[in-house]
């Protein structure tokens, strides 16, 4: 293949919640929450912020990052979960909002948590064949929990983007691969606020079967090992989840570690994995290798394999990191955090 | 605000886009039809603004029309952008950090929403010109 | 072109009218109107409303029309116009009429405004206020009237140093002048610090410092100054009638403590009435809100700009200072029915000038300026007028 990243960008809203705000609430006990979790903070949009909002300002990130010219995006794909429009795809909006309109076909994705890296792998497709010069594929959510549900301490926002191309790329494409099945062990209704899951179900028969069978379907087509790769990330729900993971196929906890940013942000879901794909990027020297598996309920994983370029040293400092981010948040109690994600009633 | 009158002027809101009179070279945002010192003789054309600016004054509104009710309080300002015209916006920042001469940079937000089965209207505010930049 | 004279005057009481529709107020400050000026209905020629939303306070348009119709006029097929300005439309409904009598093309005009504000929700009412300022470039980011106003008033501060205190003097000085207006919306004493502890509507403005909501109708009665004496022993001459225009929003206004098309219009009725603004005795200028009236004074030449905070807190302006101003009330204490507003304050200047201001007259009042304006300044219209 000869496709791969050519440009990155993300968002996160400014403020955060703490775990303790959220238990003081339920009467839960904050502290057996975040070693069960491995999660202190989530991220919670503002007043005016929304899907669409993060996914356009990740965008004009990734945009800018490579100083990108818009009008060679041949594709906009948005994955989320939380599109703000039930009909009416978010795509068309971002796509006006970073000037790539109107030569280009766009769609909205979705598949829980690996909207974005599903929308990855339709541009890889698209810029292999040379049907388009650029894609861009944007994994953004404002993930809800129910009120007093377990998902509430981790249901965070935020979003990534990523541009897909063939020329001028600091992250090299190996190779993707997927294993998909038909699993129900999260969802939402049509109409409904708040999504259903099917509790302990989500672990074993939903998200480690999933990511191991993809990651290790990848490693064995490419004939490579964990030990081949200077850094891992896996979906991450919680910090738990991935560390596990990681172990269960051989990858270190330092393989990991700059990847995993969920202990300060939350489940971004669609964002998730892209996130730690950016914070990885962010550090990642000309020659590393990153190994990725997403993972999204219903259910599915997409395992990639990246090697990074000399270009990435050129284009990094182009628009803001995940570090900065996450840097200088404004915390909130469970009201603001409510009115905030219209968990009250008007 | 009925869906033609949002859309005419979406690439406008999302975009910062206004108009530059070539003939006398003064730049407006909002854009205008005629420039107003060369009216007839006007040659307009789109311009994309920076996004850049500082406030000229502003005010936090804390009662609002019911379209902006559940946002109050939220500051109001008048921006000049870099490249000379001023324009209205809010800005989100912590209300005792605003000031006149604040530097400001665009941010792309959700402006409100014609009902909750209606159209949702996004556009450009303002944020401080800060630590997240490059 | 010959000289206009206001032979009759009419007003309702200003407020909260639940007992009163709008067709009530209009035919009771007209009617009153044409009695004050001893004049027959059928001798009237044309009629000029100001209405600034009818269509949105009672859904009703062609006012014109329901004004002719229900003063029992539309018999006559008198010619009825409504005109609009926003806050202006009263003003610029006398304009209309005063040009239509100086042309010589009608005799006997009435000029009148009403608004009827109350029957609609407080959000509504605000919504279709803000129809004054920009609505594609200034309403869609969420600016309201007082918010607009607000910004007038917080850069104000910053240039020229006006305090809040400064701010609610006005207030305080129109509500004292509406404690002797009878037909004052407000007719009670307020401090500063009860204008400075109301609630805060859009910073640094408080509620106090905003004028009411209000339901009204005034009317005046034109003739040509050659015939008045025919109707009136007290006919009151208009010196001068004069329009601008400015910016409709107030981004693109060139310096946004100055209302651009006040200083326009102004220039243009000393002028025209061979005056300067040392020479007129009292005005009733627009103080939509308490920043409005301090601009006003200042747009007006009345005093420099920036001064204008500290001139109304010295008293510069309070009845038996150097140049009373909203003797009414205001339109923070007498109250604001928008389309009404401009030919109240011409009522006022015809009281004064008749001496039968009651409580409120001032002393050897000889000429007096109107003030009336549109949105946070697009639109303003001045009268002078003198014995």
């Amino acid at each position: 293949m000869k496709s791969g990243i050519v440009s990155y960008g993300a968002y996160i809203p400014r403020y955060r919640i703490k775990i303790e705000e959220i238990a003081k609430v339920w009467g839960d006990n904050p502290n057996s929450i975040i070693e069960g979790l491995m999660v202190y903070e989530k991220s919670v949009p503002d007043m005016d912020e929304d899907t669409i909002t993060i996914a356009v300002e990740a965008a004009r990130n990734a945009v800018n990052r490579a100083n990108v010219n818009p009008e060679k995006i041949g594709a906009v794909f948005t994955g989320s979960e939380s599109h703000p429009y039930a009909v009416k795809p978010s795509s068309t909006i971002v796509a006006e909002a970073i000037g790539a309109t109107p030569n280009l076909t766009a769609a909205d994705f979705e598949f829980a948590c690996k909207a974005g890296t599903a929308a990855m792998q339709a541009c890889v497709g698209m810029t292999e064949s040379d049907m388009i010069e650029l894609g861009l594929a944007i994994g953004a959510d404002v993930s809800q929990g129910a009120p007093g549900d377990a998902l509430e301490y981790t249901a965070a926002a935020g979003g990534v983007a990523y541009i897909i191309g063939k020329e001028n790329i600091v992250a090299k494409i190996e190779s993707t691969y997927s294993f998909t099945t038909d699993t129900p062990d999260f969802w939402r209704r049509e109409g409904k606020p708040y999504p259903e899951h099917g509790g302990r179900f989500t672990g074993e028969p939903g998200y480690f079967k999933h990511v191991t069978s993809a990651a290790k379907g990848l490693m064995e087509r490419l004939g490579t090992k964990p030990s081949d790769y200077d850094y891992a990330v896996f979906h991450q729900p919680n910090g738990k989840f991935p560390t596990r993971v990681a172990k269960m196929l051989g990858f270190s906890g330092e393989q990991i570690k700059p990847g995993l940013v969920v202990s300060r942000l939350g489940n971004t879901y669609s964002g998730s994995c892209m996130m730690g794909l950016a914070a990885t990027l962010d550090i990642a020297k000309p020659g590393d290798r990153i190994f990725m598996t997403a993972f999204g309920s219903g259910a599915g994983s997409d395992a990639f394999s990246f090697s990074v370029t000399d270009r990435i040293d050129e284009i990094r400092n182009g628009a803001p990191s995940v570090e900065e981010l996450l840097a200088n948040p404004i915390y909130i109690n469970y009201a603001t955090y409510a009115k905030h994600k219209g968990k009250i009633k008007l | 605000m009925t869906v033609a009158r949002f859309w005419r002027r979406l690439k406008n809101l999302y975009n910062l886009i206004g108009t530059h009179c070539e003939k006398c070279g003064e730049y407006h945002y909002p854009p205008r039809n005629l420039c107003p010192k060369c009216r007839r003789s006007s040659r307009t054309v789109p311009f994309k603004f920076k996004g850049l600016g500082e406030v000229v004054t502003y005010t936090i509104i804390h009662s609002s029309t019911k379209d902006f009710e559940k946002q109050t309080p939220y500051i109001l300002a008048i921006i000049k952008l870099v490249e000379g015209p001023r324009l209205t916006s809010q800005v989100i920042c912590d209300h005792n950090d605003i000031h006149i001469g604040m530097k400001v940079k665009s941010a792309f937000r959700k402006l409100g929403e014609e009902s909750d089965k209606g159209m949702l209207y996004y556009g450009t505010k303002f944020v401080p010109l800060g630590s997240r930049d490059k | 072109m010959r000289d206009v004279a206001i032979i009759g005057v009419g007003c309702t009481e200003f407020g909260e009218l639940w007992d009163k529709s709008f067709r009530d107020i209009f035919v009771e400050a007209g009617v009153s109107a044409i009695e004050d000026a001893n004049v027959q209905g059928g001798k009237i020629d044309a009629l000029y409303v100001g209405n600034m939303s009818g269509g949105r306070f009672i859904e009703q348009e062609h006012i014109g029309s329901l004004i002719a119709d229900y003063s029992g006029l539309a018999g006559f097929h008198i010619p009825s116009t409504r005109v609009e300005a926003a806050c202006a439309s009263g003003g610029l409904a006398l304009r209309q009429g005063i040009i239509a009598v100086a042309s010589g093309y009608h005799d006997i005009v009435i000029a009148g405004g009403a608004e009827k504000m109350t029957d609609v929700d407080v959000e509504t009412t605000t919504d279709a206020l803000a129809a004054a300022a920009d609505r594609e470039w200034e309403g869609v980011m969420g600016a309201t009237f007082p918010g607009l106003y607000a910004m007038i008033a917080r850069l104000h501060m910053h240039k020229y140093g006006t305090t809040s205190e400064q701010l609610a003097s006005v207030a305080v000085k129109n509500h004292h002048n509406g404690t002797m207006n009878p037909k004052a919306q407000f007719q009670n004493e307020i401090s500063i610090d009860a204008v400075l502890n109301s609630v805060m509507v859009a910073d640094p403005l408080h509620v106090f410092d905003c004028s009411p909501i209000t339901d009204g109708a005034s009317a005046v009665v034109l003739a040509p100054a050659e015939i008045a004496k025919k109707f009136t022993d007290t006919p009151i001459y208009v010196k001068a009638s004069a329009q601008a225009s400015g910016t409709l929003s107030l981004h693109d206004r060139p310096d946004i403590t100055t209302l651009d098309a006040t200083v326009a219009a102004a220039k243009r009725a000393y002028k025209m009435a061979n005056l300067t603004s040392k020479d007129i005795d009292f005005a009733e200028v627009h103080d939509c809100f308490t920043i409005a009236e301090i601009c006003a004074i200042e747009d007006l030449g009345f005093v420099k700009k920036g001064e204008g905070g500290k001139a109304t807190i010295d008293g510069m302006t309070a009845i038996g200072g150097q140049i009373p101003i909203n003797t009414s009330g205001g339109l923070k204490a007498c109250g604001h029915p928008v389309g009404a507003t401009g030919v109240k304050q011409a009522v006022e200047m015809v009281l004064q000038l008749r001496g039968e201001a009651g409580k409120r007259q001032i002393d050897g009042a000889e000429i007096g300026l109107t003030h009336n304006v549109g949105g946070s300044g697009g639109t303003a219209v001045i009268h002078i007028f003198g014995r």
